[in-house]
């Protein structure tokens, strides 16, 4: 369906399941965007995906430093895929520090891009490379193409009004060129973007556009690739597609609760890594009514938040790690007065500032035991980037049937992960039903709902519902301030027996593969892709193994524990020390066995393959590979 | 402040109701310690929420902690009593996501400056339109007397018996830096002052902060005596009447001017000529940042509005940015679901 560039001749074309490309350089070389538009070709064209992001703390580092170095790994595919590869398949390193700090994710045979224009001597020695590894042999593995990226695109540039160093720049779509030829992309989708994007800079229009068609033209001159490769579209169910973040799909899905509930959406941030792009998206989003309050610090925006409930609208409020820590308190207050917010939590590498733009799972325990006092709240986390907008939904739909905060785990790999998307129908997403007090009968702030144990919601501006909440201990009778000591034990017990009994409507968790047997992998948040995949093949090497999946860790579903006594053993892979695994040993009394992987990096599908046949007994004891990440200090 | 007549159904025009004090009275046993000065800004404000003529329903108090901020529990409306510091944040929340409702914060000398010292800069910065009304005892109450951000310099207390080594903070100064459009000081002791201060602070748009010295009778009786009991306060404090210059004393026979950057009393000024004549509505700051420098023993201490003034109002722009973008098409949750680029698979 869309238009492909004509093939030469002279290159044979080899059809391809699947290939997973990492595109690495210094930070202001534009990695990210080159990935990203080649990821959207890719969509377009149908494949499946998955993306990894993967860039460094520092929005400048050192040019040419190690730190300095940002990745984009894509991975596209004819069939399903659920990860954005284990290891790439080919590797384009824009200058030596990329190619040091990425080089060892590179498949042995992989293909290896590099401008050997940047491989001179100051940025040898900026990557700390004593020689030029393009001359000493230590590249042997890989097949190895240098290409004068830096001379080829200046040339291509020649005339333009451009200074140097703005030459330059278009580099990343000389090389975004090359390698859409290599896949035989259409550039239209480049095009599309870069007119859009550069229309009234019309030089600079000119500029990428040249580089682009001058990578892609040397890609069908030069001898230099013997073989082109295609990667046919993906059998996928039929629908409308796009392309879509974690971070998007969370703002979507928060902007379509406001829709299907009917009322206004606040939300309350403050910036922080990786969960702003939250707070950009919402902000853009006025039309729907959306009011979004860049608070001063992020006890402001989880108060501003409860205000927002309080008066009765959607209250959001979204962080990282380090922000839920500081929203805590604040948390408790929305805990005690019972009013219907949502936190998101984009998780992000800790503790304390810990890696920023680094994935982790650590905030599971924070989320569930992070306060003072017996403190109970929702927690539920979506299992992929598109799920991100379902479960943005369904934080409403618990928050505000149970009046009760919610804090929705999401985390940075889903946030800025990315995937093509099945657009639902909005006119099939069902209506978030929710009341505010009743006006007549006799109202008290804490008679609760005999089916949810909910309290009223009367707010501000209700006549005769006038009343006083607060933090301090409230009577469950008549909502005045008490320290009674029954009746602080009753209303802990019906804070916390109101949290358990959203089971009635939690789903019950579903299994990938037998219903019962040797072993199943449980897992929850952003792995879902990585242990989906090793349960796959697992099972192709005829292993009776099963994979579940949790999107709601407080309350669990109800058939957990019937679904973990199935199988011989289980496996709780976490990218954490084991938090999920403590919840589960401490609630059920079951002996999983805890898989843990802290280096802000996903699961790669071989590692969980690898403690598979550990705990089935087929090899030794599993010990995880670490080689350089990337952004890294690979020295 | 006289309430129009009102019709059969105690509505009066525009529907309002007429309210008096003893509707706002809520059946709460009121429990600050008896002598407290909060019993008197309470009173204050009971008498005074009638004259706004607003509906019960749609006036909410939110404070924070300590003794001051039990009093939304004593008002009869709505009222949200949570954590330290924080009353400013969820008041901003709220009268930005309800900009027709009334919200007035409740706080006090450690909750306002000290844990919420933040929130309060930035809700004065915005220019959010709640009242903020801070109870300025100079000490800790709640926790038994411990020395504030208001304390005097050296101060004894519980957790300073060598006294304290740090200089406090002015609360009108810091309200004036942070941008508040509207900035007063009052006494717990001068009700007639009080209200009148509570009812302008209320009918401003935009934020108003009052600040209001109370007397704890407890941890730290008599802070203010030495200027506001009644046989001195003529000659020890100062009204600041806009337009008019700036006089004290029994007989108001003394002034105050400038003396190049510097205040001076004028004692016995028997014309007005070089006086300081006030003026809350001044484009810049500079008087207000003058005269809240006066203090007692030097001057007189200065009560009464010190800044009135018009700026664009944080929530009302928020609202206006939401129906602008709205009159031009609400937003459709179909076209945002297929922004960008899409892709048909058959």
């Amino acid at each position: 369906m869309t238009t492909e560039s004509p093939t030469r001749p002279e290159h044979a074309v080899e059809e391809l399941d699947r290939v997973t490309i990492r595109f690495a350089g210094d930070s202001g070389d534009g990695m990210q965007l080159t990935g990203t538009q080649f990821t959207k070709t890719a969509a377009v064209f149908g494949n499946d995906l998955a993306t990894l992001p993967d860039f460094p703390a520092e929005i400048r580092a050192p040019t040419g430093s190690l730190p300095g170095v940002s990745g984009f790994q894509l991975s596209f595919s004819a069939s399903d895929i659920y990860t954005p590869g284990d290891r790439p398949d080919v590797l384009v390193a824009m200058n030596p520090a990329a190619l040091k700090t990425n080089i060892g994710d590179l498949r042995r045979g992989g293909l290896l891009i590099v401008d050997e224009n940047e491989f001179e001597p100051t940025n040898l020695k900026k990557a700390s490379y004593a020689e030029n590894p393009l001359g000493d042999g230590s590249l042997s593995n890989y097949q190895v193409i240098p290409i004068e990226i830096t001379r080829l695109n200046e040339l291509a540039l020649e005339g333009l009004p451009l200074n140097a160093k703005d030459k330059f720049r278009s580099r990343n779509f000389w090389a975004l060129g090359l390698v859409l030829w290599l896949y035989g992309r259409s550039m239209d989708t480049t095009i599309k973007w870069a007119t859009e994007q550069f229309g009234r800079r019309p030089e600079i229009l000119e500029a990428n556009l040249r580089a682009l068609k001058a990578g892609h033209n040397f890609g069908e001159t030069t001898e230099l690739f013997r073989v082109q490769y295609s990667v046919p579209p993906a059998v996928v169910p039929p629908g409308t597609y796009r392309h879509i973040s974690g971070n998007e799909a969370t703002a979507l899905g928060f902007v379509a609760a406001s829709v299907l509930s009917d009322l206004p959406l606040f939300y309350g941030s403050y910036p922080i890594t990786p969960a702003s792009d939250i707070l950009h998206e919402l902000s853009k989003m006025k039309s729907f009514g959306v009011k979004t309050f860049q608070a001063e610090d992020e006890i402001a925006a989880i108060g501003a938040t409860i205000g927002a409930a309080y008066g009765g609208h959607l209250g959001l409020t979204g962080t990282s790690g380090p922000g839920l820590a500081l929203k805590s308190e604040a948390l408790n207050l929305a805990v005690m007065t019972e009013l219907p917010i949502v936190v998101v939590d984009v998780q992000r590498a800790g503790p304390s500032t810990g890696m920023p733009t680094k994935t982790e799972q650590s905030d599971l325990l924070q989320a569930m035991f992070g306060r003072n006092g017996d403190s109970y709240v929702a927690i539920i986390a979506p299992a992929t980037p598109s799920d991100c907008f379902f479960m943005a939904i369904e934080a409403f739909r618990i928050a505000l049937k149970y009046m009760v905060p919610v804090i929705f785990l999401s985390d940075g790999y889903l946030g800025n992960g990315s995937e093509p998307w099945r657009i639902p129908d909005s006119s099939s997403l069902p209506k978030i039903t929710w009341s505010y007090a009743k006006e007549d009968g006799d109202f008290s702030p804490y008679k609760r709902d005999p089916k949810t144990l909910a309290r009223p919601w009367a707010v501000p501006g209700q006549k005769g519902l006038e009343h006083r909440i607060g933090g301090i201990e409230k009577s469950g009778l008549t909502g005045d301030i008490s320290y009674a000591p029954q009746n602080h034990h009753e209303m802990t017990l019906v804070r916390k027996a109101r949290v358990d009994g959203i089971v009635q409507d939690v789903p019950d968790l579903e299994l990938s593969g037998p219903a019962e047997g040797d072993l199943l992998l449980l897992g929850w948040g952003g792995t879902y892709g990585a242990i989906t995949s090793a349960g796959q093949a697992a099972r192709k090497k005829g292993l009776s193994v099963a994979t579940a999946h949790l999107r709601y860790l407080n309350p669990f579903p109800a058939n957990l524990e019937k679904v973990l006594r199935s199988y011989k053993k289980v496996i709780i892979p976490e990218l954490n020390t084991g938090q999920l695994s403590l919840l589960i040993r401490g609630k059920f009394l079951i002996d999983a066995i805890p898989f843990n992987k802290i280096s802000g990096q996903p699961f790669k599908i071989v590692e969980l393959e690898g403690k598979i046949d550990e705990v089935l007994g087929r090899s030794g004891p599993y010990v995880i590979e670490f080689g350089h990440s990337s952004a890294v200090s690979g020295g | 402040m006289t309430a129009p007549a009102a019709n059969s159904d105690g509505i009066i025009a525009g529907n309002l109701p007429v309210l008096t004090r003893k509707d706002f009275i809520s059946d709460q046993e009121v429990r600050w310690c008896p002598g407290c000065g909060d019993y008197s800004i309470l009173a204050q404000m009971q008498k005074m929420l009638p004259e706004l003529r607003i509906p019960r329903e749609n006036i909410v108090f939110i404070s924070g902690i300590g003794c001051s901020s039990r009093f939304p529990y004593y008002v009869e409306s709505y009222g949200f009593h949570s954590i330290h510091g924080r009353a400013l944040t969820l008041a901003s929340g709220l009268k930005t996501a309800r900009p027709e409702l009334s919200v007035f914060v409740i706080t006090g000398d450690g909750d306002g400056l000290s844990i919420g010292g933040n929130h309060l800069l930035h809700a004065m910065r915005r220019n959010v339109d709640l009242n903020v009304v801070l109870f300025n005892n100079r000490i800790y109450g709640l926790t038994k007397g411990q020395f504030s951000p208001t304390s005097e310099f050296g101060k004894v207390t519980k957790s300073s018996p060598y006294g304290t080594t740090e200089r406090p903070l002015n609360p009108i100064r810091v309200a004036l830096a942070a941008g508040a459009t509207f900035v007063a000081r009052s006494i717990d002791r001068d009700t007639k002052h009080l209200e009148e201060m509570l009812y302008r602070a209320a009918q401003h748009k935009g934020i108003s902060f009052v600040e209001v010295y109370q007397n704890c009778n407890i941890f730290n009786d008599g802070a203010f005596a030495a200027f506001t009991d009644k046989e001195v306060r003529q000659d020890r404090m100062i009204y600041l009447e806009n337009g008019k210059p700036l006089r004290f004393g029994k007989q108001n026979e003394h002034g105050i001017r400038l003396n190049g950057f510097q205040l001076e009393v004028a004692l016995n000024a028997e014309s007005d000529e070089g006086l300081i004549v006030h003026d809350t509505n001044a484009s810049t700051v500079s008087l207000a940042n003058i005269l809240v420098g006066m203090d007692y023993p030097e001057f007189p201490v200065p009560i009464g509005v010190f800044r009135d003034i018009e700026a664009p109002v944080y929530d009302q722009l928020v609202t206006e940015q939401v129906e602008q973008a709205q009159a031009k098409g609400k937003g459709s949750l179909e076209a945002i679901l297929h922004a960008g680029e899409t892709w048909v698979v058959d």
